[in-house]
């Protein structure tokens, strides 16, 4: 654990290096939204998130998290690497015959650090809900947190649990939106307009936070003035205002990288902007 | 034929609360939830026992089955109550992925199947329920006959560690199980020893089989009845060691006929013993509005239709026979 924001920043790129190097390897999967996601991730395994590798599905005493827009699985994966969840190597059977690192996540092949299968949109925000109600009856602190696509909101369930949790006071649940405006088909605007989602989220009883998804010092300590206020009878949402994309130039800020594999070519000019800091798997 | 005789007659819905509430008493990690349905699935009980241990959902049946895989993380054994139609189809996606492939460890409690809901009519009567629950990898499927195995089964499956569809209705029916009786998941049940035809039953239609046996009884035809609570894992041993003794089958159950009980019993016979098989089950078709006891004779789902059926399923192992020679 760490409040070096230039360590983060240096586990971030090589968290990137390892999403197009994965999404490359096997020419599928989605990178745009994994490279958009991966300072958030970073900011929560190796600073804000009290958890262990020595992974135990119940996580009593621990910080889970869920990611409920399991689309971005490459960036999941390699964060739970480096983490320590499983060697890294491993990181080169994504979406292989075989695998435990499916194409989306799951509990089904025991990867460690995976508590819940996604994919299927919509899910992650009641699962987290459970999981923190489960906390508290067992009488423990820690927090629970979630991550979700902006275009996953689109998705009638998300409404179902966002009314939940104001009304049962979970305030043990960080969620996050990743707010980049994209999905398969185009922008957000042109597919289904989600409006103004700090007064939807606001009008459904959340304590909504907001910041910038791609700059860590901004992360670091939102993400402490969201751990301030938990414990308070409202459940705290984060709209990370991120690029889809962040990082590597030719695919930020557009849908067309949301779910498409760099060929030869363009994995080499990604990772010439993309800095080696832990080595690569 | 055994003679069976009963002195009460409840719904299985409260031989559901009744095992819920005893559950909780056994074990402080179950806990349950309910999208607004608590009186029709007779959850009062557990709820004044164990408020702390019960979530009210509202009318959000996808964001209960997501909440109840979310509660098995840290240990919690998750019950959730809603008509059967809400519990299965309205949720498949979230079952299947949340609970059925993630492998979480909560009991699907679905009331209200079938035709016997009565008067609120199809869009409330699923037929499909069995179904679309047996085909997911990995989750068992159950549906008790009367009051007593509804209640001995939901305290069973509180203790078996895996996904479970547990499948009750409406309607008060006769008790005729033991009180006392320990429900073994996947363990058919012999409700009576015949020689002629081997009769499955399951739900609402066993105590149907019953009567049914009687009449054939008086007709000369020793019927054997086995009560099949669990459609899965389904006890193939026990179906195959009954037809081998009688040669031809029926099968009876509240349900489509595609997908339900008998689909499953024609594939373990199709495969290990080609037998003769008559369906007691609805015709592919939707429920409508009516009493339950008018909709279960319109439908063909009574004693009178599995009568008709045994003397098909004998005819055409007759006919078999005949040919063969």
């Amino acid at each position: 654990m760490t409040t070096d924001t230039n360590e983060l920043k240096s586990i971030a790129s090589q968290v990137r290096r390892d999403i197009v190097r994965m999404v490359h390897g096997c020419q599928s999967g989605h990178p745009g939204g994994s490279l958009g996601c991966t300072d958030y991730l970073v900011a929560l395994y190796f600073s804000a998130m009290n958890h262990d590798p020595e992974f135990n599905m119940d996580g009593i005493g621990e910080d889970l998290f869920f990611l409920s827009n399991g689309h971005i699985s490459p960036v999941f994966y390699s964060i739970l690497a480096h983490a320590g969840y499983f060697d890294k190597a491993e990181l080169a059977t994504f979406r292989k015959l075989g695998t435990r690192l499916q194409g989306h996540p799951t509990t089904h092949e025991h990867l460690p650090g995976v508590r819940i299968a996604s994919g299927s949109l919509g899910q992650g925000l009641s699962v987290a809900i459970g999981a923190a109600q489960a906390k508290k009856l067992n009488n423990d602190s820690s927090l629970v947190f979630t991550l979700h696509g902006d275009g996953e909101l689109q998705e009638g369930q998300i409404w179902e649990a966002a009314m939940y949790a104001p009304h049962n006071k979970i305030d043990n649940l960080i969620a996050a939106i990743d707010v980049n405006g994209q999905q398969i088909d185009g922008s957000t605007k042109n597919v289904l307009s989600l409006g103004d989602l700090h007064a939807k989220w606001t009008a459904f009883g959340w304590d909504v936070l907001e910041t910038q998804g791609n700059n860590m010092e901004f992360l670091l300590s939102t993400l402490a003035e969201a751990k301030s206020r938990t414990g308070q009878g409202k459940p705290i949402v984060i709209l990370l205002h991120t690029e889809m994309g962040y990082g590597v130039d030719f695919m930020m800020g557009t849908h067309k990288w949301h779910g498409t594999a760099p060929n030869d070519a363009q994995l080499a000019q990604a990772l010439g902007q993309l800095e080696e800091t832990l080595g690569d798997y | 034929m055994k003679k069976y005789t009963y002195t009460d007659k409840k719904d299985t819905r409260s031989g559901f609360g009744a095992g819920l509430l005893e559950a909780g008493k056994r074990n402080d990690q179950v806990v349950a939830l309910c999208a607004d349905l608590i009186g029709s699935l007779k959850m009062q009980d557990f709820i004044a026992a164990f408020p702390e241990r019960f979530f009210q959902t509202g009318i959000a049946e996808a964001n209960m089955m997501g909440m109840a895989a979310g509660l098995t993380i840290g240990g919690k054994i998750p019950f959730t109550g809603t008509f059967a139609n809400f519990s299965t189809g309205r949720v498949y996606d979230q079952i299947r992925q949340s609970i059925a492939y993630s492998n979480k460890n909560v009991k699907i409690c679905a009331s209200h199947a079938g035709l016997t809901l009565g008067e609120d009519g199809a869009t409330h009567q699923i037929l499909e329920d069995i179904g679309l629950m047996k085909m997911l990898p990995g989750m068992t499927v159950i549906n008790p006959c009367d009051y007593n195995q509804t209640k001995a089964a939901t305290i069973a499956i509180a203790e078996h560690d895996g996904p479970v569809y547990l499948r009750f209705g409406r309607p008060v029916v006769p008790i005729f199980t033991d009180p006392d009786q320990k429900f073994e998941i996947g363990k058919a049940w012999m409700v009576n020893k015949g020689a002629d035809v081997s009769i499955f039953a399951t739900g609402h239609l066993v105590w149907e089989a019953i009567q049914a046996g009687e009449i054939l009884a008086e007709q000369g035809i020793d019927a054997e009845i086995i009560n099949i609570h669990t459609i899965k894992p389904l006890d193939a041993e026990a179906i195959l060691a009954s037809v081998r003794k009688t040669g031809c089958v029926v099968t009876a159950e509240e349900h489509n006929r595609l997908g339900g009980l008998g689909d499953s019993v024609a594939q373990v016979l199709a495969t290990k013993l080609p037998t003769p098989q008559e369906y007691v089950a609805v015709d592919d078709s939707f429920g409508e509005s009516g009493t339950p006891e008018q909709l279960m004779t319109k439908y063909g789902l009574d004693a009178a239709h599995i009568v008709a059926a045994a003397k098909r399923a004998i005819k055409r192992k007759t006919n078999a026979a005949v040919s063969a020679l």
